[in-house]
């Protein structure tokens, strides 16, 4: 079935198809051009970037843990000036799709950073994270707060206008994800990616202290993939007409019809490519053929297939 | 293209042998013609435990050295040291079996155009890049002298053959159970201010390497290290084995130890704050 539609959209801005990088896992898309054409897929989603460089956190970094691993980057990083004069122009060459992650400290800083993504053409949508763990003080982990997650998206939208999607990205380590959802829907976020890490720790029987530099890091990979399905299953319920970037332990085509079926739009590949350069592509193919294996007519009509009521 | 991870490819190599050495393991792989991108120095990203395995990320191992023979076509080998569970099973792995690998990874080391005085120090089985680098430096006419050190005996890893692509091998034990006692760093300071050295190339501990580079500091000799650093990706997109390296203008930078490493200018290297981030913003 060549003719199979595997488009997709979120908010005004389509893709040939639903899968993605995630954001963190790709760093610019250059390190996983060797492995793959970046053309191919739906879009890069790239690092999120702040207003300034930054060093991020201390190493250890990282720790592999059963079917997953914690990472505490704490958003390493050139600045969004230099990101937006080097990496952005570099991604266009290669006829990338390209959706740019921001992350600030305050609600100003967001603004600031979509101002400036603004000023730049050829982006299709802006993923604004606010939901990354790896911060000093978790009081700025803005998706953790209704009010602070709904402050953040306003400010981005008065900034940006209507001209390219906004994307909120949201933790799970909330008691109430469709109340922060719709929070950040009514304040102008088209559409929403599910989701960030969970916080996590790993204490080194060792040294017997904290494992990581920063102590705290982000759970990812195959660990947390029912997490994901939770959350995406239960913010497509309370909010059926808002596109979800679905995210969280994919590492193989029926891990991403899985999302897919709980009512993501499309699906950002992360941790699974660092464990196979060529995750994003494969599980592309297999999303495809799976697709078509079980009969759906186009990628749009397996969206949430999993809430349907069956008719008497 | 980017320039980036440009000679990598995913494959399945083939374990041709697999033998215990002392404390480590000799693995022999067939790669075919990928065997022409590798340099000493370059390392490999190896899916580890199965399909079904709970660990979820490649093992880095530093390639020690390929070759190329009429009847395996191209081969790849590599010192494992069965530390964890990534490593034990790869370890475990018999004759015939086929492996996830990406490959080459990382910059290698710099081979100089002139006929050098070259001093290769290795610290446990990271002796096993400096045998293939040993073959490429005597080739081109290089004088090598190699010392290696290890707590004890049982950790050196030094084979015989690798033995005739050096003029002089000297072996450290702090245990002094095979060699002199002490450690490998000791003689270093006296080759060079004797000028027996112009090229330090060194592959080992972080504390080593560290030690090494002050050594070297105030003296006109190059030091060229592979660095360790823990590592998810191997392929520079999770940013989890930065160092803080000095780059141009004086700046610091944090830098990824699998694509701006494994092998970096050992005086460009911030050793004492390894672990840490600097204080004021890049």
């Amino acid at each position: 079935m060549n003719n199979f539609d595997f488009s997709t959209t979120l908010g005004n801005a389509f893709f040939n198809t639903p899968i993605f990088t995630a954001s963190g896992c790709a760093s610019s898309g250059k390190e996983l051009a060797q492995f793959f054409d970046l053309r191919d897929i739906g879009a890069v989603v790239t690092k999120s970037v702040m207003n300034k460089p930054r060093y991020g956190r201390p190493t250890p970094r990282m720790a592999e843990t059963p079917s997953g691993m914690l990472n505490s980057i704490g958003l390493q990083g050139p600045g969004i000036d230099a990101f937006l004069a080097s990496d952005v122009p570099w991604l266009i060459e290669q006829k990338s799709r390209v959706i740019v992650s921001i992350a600030g400290e305050t609600v100003e800083e967001y603004a600031t950073l979509a101002r400036k993504v603004r000023s730049v053409s050829g982006i299709s949508a802006l993923e604004v994270n606010i939901s990354c763990p790896n911060v000093e003080n978790r009081g700025l982990v803005f998706a953790c707060d209704p009010d602070a997650s709904r402050r953040v998206i306003d400010g981005v939208r008065r900034t940006i206008g209507g001209e390219i999607p906004i994307i909120a990205k949201l933790s799970p380590d909330v008691t109430n994800l469709p109340d922060i959802a719709r929070g950040v829907v009514d304040a102008g976020a088209d559409g929403l990616a599910l989701i960030n890490t969970v916080l996590g720790m790993v204490i080194n029987i060792d040294s017997m202290r904290p494992h990581l530099g920063g102590k705290t890091g982000g759970l990812s990979g195959p660990a947390i993939r029912p997490v994901a399905v939770r959350a995406i299953y239960q913010v497509h319920a309370a909010l059926p007409n808002v596109p979800i970037l679905g995210m969280g332990g994919v590492t193989s085509g029926r891990d991403a019809l899985e999302l897919i079926l709980a009512g993501a739009s499309g699906v950002s590949v992360g941790t699974a490519s660092f464990g196979n350069p060529l995750a994003v592509i494969e599980i592309q193919r297999e999303l495809r053929e799976l697709l078509i294996a079980k009969g759906f007519p186009t990628l749009k009509s397996a969206i949430g297939y999993a809430h349907r009521v069956e008719s008497q | 293209m980017s320039q980036i991870n440009r000679s990598a490819a995913q494959m399945n190599a083939t374990v041709l042998s697999n033998k215990r050495v002392g404390q480590y393991h000799q693995i022999v792989f067939g790669i075919g013609d990928l065997v022409k991108s590798c340099r000493p120095g370059n390392f490999v990203a190896i899916k580890v435990g199965g399909d079904s395995s709970r660990m979820i990320l490649r093992r880095a191992f530093a390639i020690s050295r390929v070759a190329e023979s009429v009847s395996f076509g191209g081969t790849m080998e590599l010192i494992v040291a069965p530390h964890g569970a990534g490593s034990k099973w790869l370890c475990s792995q018999a004759e015939g079996a086929e492996v996830d690998m990406v490959a080459p990874l990382g910059t290698a080391f710099g081979i100089p155009t002139q006929q050098v005085k070259a001093l290769l120090v290795g610290g446990g089985y990271g002796s096993a890049p400096l045998f293939g680098l040993a073959e490429v430096l005597k080739a081109r006419g290089c004088k090598v002298d190699m010392l290696l050190g290890a707590s004890t005996g049982g950790k050196i890893y030094a084979p015989m053959e690798g033995k005739r692509s050096v003029n002089s091998l000297k072996i450290y034990t702090e245990d002094g159970s095979m060699g002199e006692t002490g450690r490998v760093t000791e003689p270093i300071k006296a080759l060079i201010q004797s000028r027996e050295v112009d090229v330090i190339y060194s592959c080992g501990p972080m504390g080593m390497l560290s030690a090494i580079s002050a050594l070297v500091e105030g003296s006109d000799v190059v030091h060229q290290c592979a660095v360790e650093e823990a590592m998810a990706c191997g392929i520079g997109i999770c940013m989890t084995c930065v160092l803080p390296v000095m780059g141009e203008g004086g700046k610091i930078a944090m830098l990824r130890s699998c694509i701006d490493g494994p092998v970096m200018d050992g005086s460009q290297v911030q050793w004492q704050m390894v672990g840490q981030v600097p204080e004021v913003s890049p």
